[in-house]
């Protein structure tokens, strides 16, 4: 049957399964994952449609797709799927897949955010807030969001205007360095 | 009782409230908390969705620290514990991550440090009934809606000390300190986490939806137990409800912060001054502090 000869040559279907360490052709579409997703109003393709489009070879639409910045990681596919499809893992193999290659992100933001945080941990071993912020706001541009809250927040002595560096940053640095490497291998 | 404490990134800074009263009630129940030595960030989402070998890592580090103390690891903030749990789930189960695991952070670790939520060790090990004895000013009458959020019981087998879909610690610890939990449906709906940040205009739906079933089912307030439930239910109520519409002003509050005032530690001694909306309304009911 010439379907399953496309099934098998699905190279993105299978780099997916590689990556996630997860059975994502084992979807029967039941579509309970997207039903409890607290973000699908919000989704232009809901979960159970990108597992559908993998199965497709969908390669681009996904890889580009908003949707998968737009997971929140909350589990509740994962928890829920009847086929133990670890959906919120897909989602993280499928934007780590996105950023090495390079595809256009629709709203980078949260590919932004991600690099401001990393790179503070990085240097200080922990999250330093504010200068965290203050990185994403300049990749981001978006300067507006939030400006009233930062005030508010360093009144309520929720963010220190100083790191508190933990004493194996330098080991942190080198974690990231090594780790770097790994992914590299993958 | 003795653990090595995991405070993490959020208790240091927007949750400090939540440190300052985990540290308290546990003093008062006679938990000994060892902060970790030089802890650092377990990664969190920004590791997971970025780099696998980081994700698993970070959090090992922390746990090979635990293991020189000899001690299992106590968390309080949702999140943290779901990484310390991942990565000791990816070690012991998946020989090429431990093995990449070993690599990255230059030492062995064999994923058997125990990890322990508070909430876990409060309910399971010490009990409620423990708990009840030393109630000093009982949270008569307060109708709080216990709010899981998503990190504290999935995915059910890593995490799991608690039912996924209908968790049940806080409303149990919540009822021994004479408060009225509601039963209510979105017990365990994600309020958007860190989309806060990149997208807070879901949040603000996703947090308006929360409080507003919360107050449909009678409560006064929540109870919380991770930093950015907090910060979104608590710090953005205010744009959710000019973006979704008028609820009345509703505290939400970490569990911590109503256990130690149900034993008796002022509010300053839990941090109540934190929050953005105060808990005024809810100590007129039960007597100020002693
Ligand atoms: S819940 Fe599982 S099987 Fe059902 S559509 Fe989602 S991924 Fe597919
Ligand atoms: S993990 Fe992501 S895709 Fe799954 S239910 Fe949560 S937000 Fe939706
Ligand atoms: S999960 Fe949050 S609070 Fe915990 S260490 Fe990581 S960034 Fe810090």
């Amino acid at each position: 049957m010439p379907d399953t000869l496309e099934w098998q040559n699905n190279t993105f279907l299978k780099e997916v399964e590689r990556r996630s360490g997860t059975p994502v052709s084992a979807c029967f579409q039941c579509h309970k994952c997207s039903t409890g997703c607290p973000i699908g109003p919000d989704m232009d393709l809901l979960s159970s449609q990108v597992m559908r489009m993998i199965h497709l070879g969908e390669e681009l639409q996904v890889l580009e797709s908003q949707d998968i910045w737009l997971c929140a990681s909350c589990e509740a596919c994962t928890t829920r799927c009847p086929m133990q499809i670890d959906i919120a893992v897909v989602m993280d193999s499928l934007r780590m897949m996105a950023v090495e290659r390079k595809v256009e992100l629709p709203n980078a933001r949260g590919e932004q955010f991600n690099r401001s945080f990393l790179q503070s941990v990085s240097r200080n071993g922990r999250v330093f807030e504010l200068g965290m912020m203050v990185a994403y706001k300049l990749r981001s541009r978006d300067f507006f969001t939030d400006a009233e809250k930062t005030g508010q927040m360093l009144a309520k002595g929720k963010l220190s205007l100083l790191p508190k560096k933990s004493g194996s940053a330098r080991a942190v640095a080198d974690v990231f360095r090594r780790a770097e490497e790994e992914e590299k291998k993958r | 009782m003795k653990y090595a404490f995991f405070p993490g990134c959020s208790l240091e800074s927007t949750g400090w409230d939540f440190d300052r009263s985990t540290r308290a009630v546990c003093r008062a129940l006679g938990i000994d908390l060892v902060d970790i030595p030089d802890w650092v960030c377990c990664g969190s989402t920004p590791a997971h969705t970025t780099n696998a070998s980081l994700s698993v890592a970070l959090p090992v580090m922390n746990l090979q620290k635990a293991k020189e103390m000899g001690l299992p690891v106590l968390t309080a903030c949702a999140s943290c514990y779901a990484r310390l749990r991942t990565a000791n789930h990816t070690v012991l189960n998946d020989p090429e991550e431990r093995g990449r695991a070993e690599r990255v952070t230059g030492k062995p670790y064999d994923g058997r440090v125990e990890v322990r939520h508070l909430l876990d060790v409060l309910v399971n090990d010490l009990g409620v009934d423990a708990v009840r004895e030393k109630v000093r000013r009982p949270l008569k009458g307060m109708k709080v809606a216990c709010y899981y959020g998503c990190l504290l019981t999935r995915p059910p087998d890593i995490v799991a000390f608690d039912n996924a879909e209908h968790p049940s610690c806080m409303d149990r610890l919540l009822t021994a300190i004479g408060a009225e939990p509601v039963e209510w449906p979105y017990k365990t709906e994600c309020c958007g986490a860190s989309l806060s940040i990149t997208r807070s205009e879901i949040v603000n739906r996703l947090s308006h939806r929360l409080l507003s079933m919360a107050r449909q089912a009678g409560a006064d307030c929540l109870a919380v137990a991770c930093p950015l439930c907090e910060s979104n239910l608590d710090l953005r109520q205010a744009d959710a409800v000019k973006a979704h519409g008028a609820i009345p002003e509703t505290p939400v509050l970490y569990v911590t912060q109503f256990l130690g005032l149900a034993l008796g530690l002022s509010s300053g001694d839990v941090g109540l001054e934190a929050l953005t909306v105060s808990a005024e309304s809810l100590l007129a009911g039960i007597g100020r502090d002693q």
